[in-house]
Parts: structure tokens; sequence; C-alpha cells
């Protein structure tokens, strides 16, 4: 058998342009994560839960000790809940966009992730489609909870809240790449508790979710500037906070600061973003890499 | 097959190591346009690893390999295109309807959007799922997932549908009616179909086959011409005296006989001939003569010294009972 009569086998197959295959490939890896996150309306009830428990059980709890005398009693000032609402919505986003992310173990686990990385598509789509499916379920279940700001004396307006979206929508892409990024790492489900405990948790807790990022011991202040979650909160916060019509002093008396200097906003987003782009990039490089 | 001989699979001297390990030890094949390829040898013969580098999912670390003309190694994106997957373990999203299996599958292989749906129902037709293309597929049997496998691999109408072990764990049933489906689709898409497999009786609905063991092609042809290779008939008595049997065969009709199972197992060319003279001339009591053609099973004995592993445990041992028994008799 000769290569070229080989090669006649081959008819002329319409050339694919792959700039719109990658395209593609990215729209229906994203869309088949939103099918799967609303089929699965349990998921979605159990992890508005989990927030929810958080805010009322330690929301209630801690505002009675943390009233006056404390840097939440001042007057004029914000109770510990309406301090804590901000970072709840934090503390959903950062838990469903890494676990949204890291769907991937389970795909892989399961098999289907190889029906994706044998398709005749540029890897790097996997690694961005998954990563916007997860900062999608992410803001959805973060906006989901600002429903609850009149419980916890928290008004919103309308501008606040498309100021929010975009804050909540660089969260959870910074976030969702880093899930990403860490999936494209582990090849089997035993990591992923490794995960859970040892990097959302702490990145969780030295968020500024729980309390104010001012005053802390100087190791811990090392750790929460060096949490990409801290410069992703703060901006919901001050964001939220501002809205209830009292002055900016009081609402920056919580705000992120280095060195003494209260971010802007726009610089934090941006750390997010590069955080993300940074995250994004090494797992197309993993992705990309064949046996 | 349609009497066409281009090859649509070319591969030669095919090698993959790990480390020290070499799984493939030099494969060299040829598959022809339109026909059933078989790869039979049992697991860990290199069979998986075969088929990985011709889907371009693995690199081999020595040799070539073509498919639908196109170098696995040089252009493994245009190799995906044209070929169709059917993975060992189950690949499919069981949350998603079957149809939106079929649907996620067109995307990601650009099939073009007027085609889509034309398409995904034609295939879920022709592999008997329309009644249940918008159930979740984890309400699917096992044959079911399957076949919906075998759909979408075939939704972006590849030239060749690869197979990695497509029956495996199915009940015999369901394997039968995949190869109704299998030949069917072959016939009416003139497609090529190149499968592994470790069911011996599988192989036999192969156009050719290649036996593999420990990483090497060990004999190729028709499933006809390889049980040729089998001396002829395979003839088995059984006698309240096996080891005079045994004995008076070697000497008076020059044939050797192998215990099998307690009983004797014999090759010969041609059985009609040979069951009279063994009647008449032995003196030592025959109670059963039992003779059939030889299979699958018989050829890879013969080629290998050792029988294939079956995945269940219970076989398992059998055959290997087997074996040792055929090996030590042989020594």
């Amino acid at each position: 058998m000769s290569i070229a009569a080989a090669a006649s086998v081959a008819p002329a197959l319409a050339p694919v342009d792959t700039r719109m295959a990658s395209l593609r490939a990215i729209y229906i890896i994203w869309y088949r994560d939103i099918l799967r996150y609303w089929r699965d309306r349990w998921r979605l009830v159990a992890s508005l839960a989990q927030p929810l428990l958080f805010l009322v059980v330690f929301g209630a709890g801690l505002s009675s000790s943390l009233g006056r005398g404390t840097v939440f009693g001042t007057a004029g000032g914000f109770s510990y809940i309406q301090f804590m609402y901000p970072g709840i919505i934090g503390m959903a986003i950062l838990f469903t966009a890494i676990f949204g992310a890291m769907s991937i173990v389970w795909d892989r686990e399961f098999g289907f992730l190889k029906e994706v990385l044998v398709a005749p598509i540029d890897r790097s789509a996997v690694a961005i489609g998954k990563a916007l499916g997860g900062t999608t379920q992410a803001m959805i279940q973060g906006l989901i909870l600002l429903v609850l700001a009149p419980f916890v004396g928290v008004k919103l307006s309308f501008l606040t809240i498309v100021e929010l979206i975009p804050l909540a929508a660089l969260l959870a892409f910074g976030l969702s790449s880093f899930g990403v990024a860490l999936a494209s790492t582990m090849k089997s489900l035993q990591g992923f508790q490794v995960v859970m405990n040892f990097l959302m948790m702490p990145m969780f807790f030295l968020s500024g979710a729980l309390f104010p990022l001012t005053n802390l011991p100087g190791w811990m202040t090392w750790l929460t500037r060096l949490d990409p979650a801290s410069y992703g909160i703060d901006p919901l916060r001050r964001v939220v906070l501002s809205d209830s019509g009292r002055s900016s002093a009081l609402v920056e008396r919580f705000a992120l600061t280095i060195n003494g200097q209260v971010l802007p906003i726009p610089l934090e987003a941006g750390i997010v973003l590069a955080f993300g782009a940074v995250m994004l990039g090494i797992a197309v490089v993993m992705f990309q890499r064949r046996d | 097959m349609n009497g066409s001989s281009e090859a649509v699979i070319q591969a030669s001297g095919l090698v993959k190591r790990y480390g020290q390990v070499e799984a493939v030890r030099g494969i060299d094949l040829e598959v022809r346009h339109g026909e059933i390829f078989g790869f039979l040898g049992p697991n860990g013969a290199g069979k998986s690893t075969t088929i990985s580098i011709l889907c371009t999912l693995l690199t081999p670390s020595a040799g070539t390999a073509k498919v639908a003309g196109i170098d696995v190694v040089q252009d493994p994106a245009r190799v995906r295109q044209r070929i169709g997957l059917v993975f060992q373990d189950p690949s499919l999203d069981d949350v998603l309807t079957g149809r939106e299996n079929l649907e996620f599958h067109a995307w990601i292989y650009s099939v073009p959007a007027s085609e889509r749906g034309k398409r995904i129902d034609e295939m879920l037709a022709l592999l008997q799922l329309t009644d249940r293309a918008g159930s979740q597929v984890r309400t699917y049997s096992g044959g079911m997932k399957r076949r919906l496998e075998i759909a979408r691999g075939m939704l972006h109408q590849p030239e060749i549908l690869f197979l990695d072990e497509p029956t495996l764990g199915l009940d015999p049933q369901t394997r039968q009616s995949i190869w109704t489906h299998l030949n069917e689709l072959r016939d009416r898409k003139g497609i090529t179909i190149f499968m592994t497999t470790h069911y011996m009786d599988e192989a036999e609905f192969c156009d050719r086959i290649a036996i593999i063991d420990r990483g090497k092609i060990v004999a190729l042809g028709t499933p006809d011409e390889l049980k040729a290779m089998v001396g002829g008939d395979v003839v088995t008595i059984t006698s309240s005296k096996s080891d005079d049997a045994a004995a008076e065969i070697e000497k008076l009709l020059g044939v050797t006989a192998i215990r099998d199972n307690g009983s004797l197992r014999m090759e010969v060319p041609d059985a009609k001939v040979f069951v009279p003279r063994l009647v008449r001339e032995l003196t030592a009591p025959v109670d059963t003569v039992t003779l059939r053609r030889p299979s699958l099973d018989d050829v890879f004995l013969k080629l290998t010294g050792h029988a294939i592993r079956d995945e269940e445990a219970g076989t398992k041992d059998q055959m290997r009972a087997m074996a040792s028994r055929w090996m030590g008799r042989r020594r």
C-alpha cells in the first residue's frame, strides 16, 4: 500500500475555522455547566443553606457580644451582621466558584473529560469554558443572597446592584480560574479534601468575610493580604455599606489597607482580574500538555 | 467488505515504553477501507495502548502510524476530526439527557448548525434510542449507554470508528445487539471499524483479526485463516483409562493428546478420517468422543502457549488451570 493511495482515502473535508471551533467549544462547555447547575435544584438549595446558617447563627450570635465598645458598636456605625453580610456573599462566591471549576475533577473521575479532551479543539477552550461556567454559577449564587439584604438591615438601591454585578463577576472569575488551575493538576478525587481543608477554608477565614482585616497580628496581616479573596470581598462590602447613607469614613474603617492606605476599588478589581488571568493561563498550559 | 483494499490505518514499528516497560513492542498493521478489524488479546497485552496511539491519545515512543492518510503524531487534530471513539470506560454526562450528550458532541466537533438536529435524529433512530432521547442518561441501562456512545462517535461522520472493548461488562444478549448495530453501521455508512476485544467469540464477527500478546502481533488474518493455523479439527475423548489412551494415541496414531480437564484433546487434520481409526485401533476404553472446528481460543492457545485471561474471576482461574495443564503436558 503506497502512501499516495492512503492519502487519497481522506476526502476533502471542509476546513474548520479553529477560532470559531474554540468559541463553540467554550460556549458548549459553559452551557453544559449551567444546565447541570439548574438541573441540580437540591444543590442550589443546599448551597444557599450554608451562607444562611452563617448569617443567622453566626451573625445573630456575635452581634450581641460585638456591640457597644467594639468597632461595630460606634454610634452611627454598622452592626456586626451588617458588616458580615457582604462577606457572606463573598463566601458564597468563593465556594461556588472553586467547587464549580473543580467539577473538572469529577468529569475526569467519571470519564466525561475524555470526551472533551479528545475532541479536535484547542484545549485552552476547556479551561476557559470551565472557568466561565464556574464564574456564572458563583455570580448567580452570590446575587441570589442579595434578596436577604432587608433582613439584615441593609438597603440596596438599583444602582448598587448594578455596581455589585461586575465586582461579583470579577471575584467569581478570579476564584474559578484558581479552581480550574487547581483541578488541572489533580488526577483524582483524593486531592479534593486537601484543597477543601487547606486552601478553601483558610482563604475564607483570611478574606475578611468574618472580621475586619485591621489591627491584626503582623503574620496574619501578611496572610490576609496574600489572600486573593480579600481583594474581591472588600469592594463588595464597601459598595453594599456605602448604600446605607452613612459617611464613607465609617465604611472605610473596615476597608482593606496596605501600609495604612485604603486601596481604591479599581485597584482591588485589577488585582483580582490579574490573579484570575494568571491562574487561567496556568490552567491553559496544564491542559495543553499531552501524555 | 466492499472489495476495496485501500488502507485507512497503517502502522509500522509502533513502540510504546513506560520507563523500562515496553507495553507495545513493534506493531505493524494495515486496516482496509470498510472492514471490521478486531484486535484480540488478553488484558495488558497492549491493545488499549495501541488503539490510544492510533487515536492520538498517546504518542508512540517509536514507529509511525497513519489514520485516514494523516500522520497521528504530526497532525493529531485532523486525525481526530475523522475518527469516532468509543472508550472502554463510560464517558457520558449522566445528568444530561441522551440528546443533550449528542448535542454537546455536535458542538465540540463543529457539526454545522443546519445539520445538527438532522444527524442527531438519524443516529438516535439508527441505534434505537429515539424514544429515550429525552431521559437523563443515569436512567439508561448499560447497553443503552453503550449505544448512545456509539451514536455519539458517529455524529461527526468519521471515516473510522474506534471501539475499545465495546461490549465489556454487557450481558450476552446486549452484546449481540451491539454487534447487530455495528454491522448495520458498517453496511449503511460504509465506515471502517477498528475494535479491541478479549472475547474470543466476538472476534469471530470481525472481517480480520490481529492477535496480540505481550505487546506484539502474533497472528493476523481472517478468522478462518487463523483457525486453519490449528491443525484442522479438535477431537476430545474421555476414557476411564486416560493414561493408557494417551499413550496409545501417541504410539499408534502419532498424535499428541493433551490432557484437558479430565479429557484428552488432540488436533487432527481431518476428523472424519481420524475418529474411525481412533475407535478401531484403541484398546483402552473410549467413553465419549466430541469433535469440533477449532475456535479462536485454540488459535490463541497454540500461538502464545497460554490461554486468554478472562475478566470473570471464576473463568479466569479455570482458564489459568487449563493453561498450566496444557503447558505442563507440552514440556
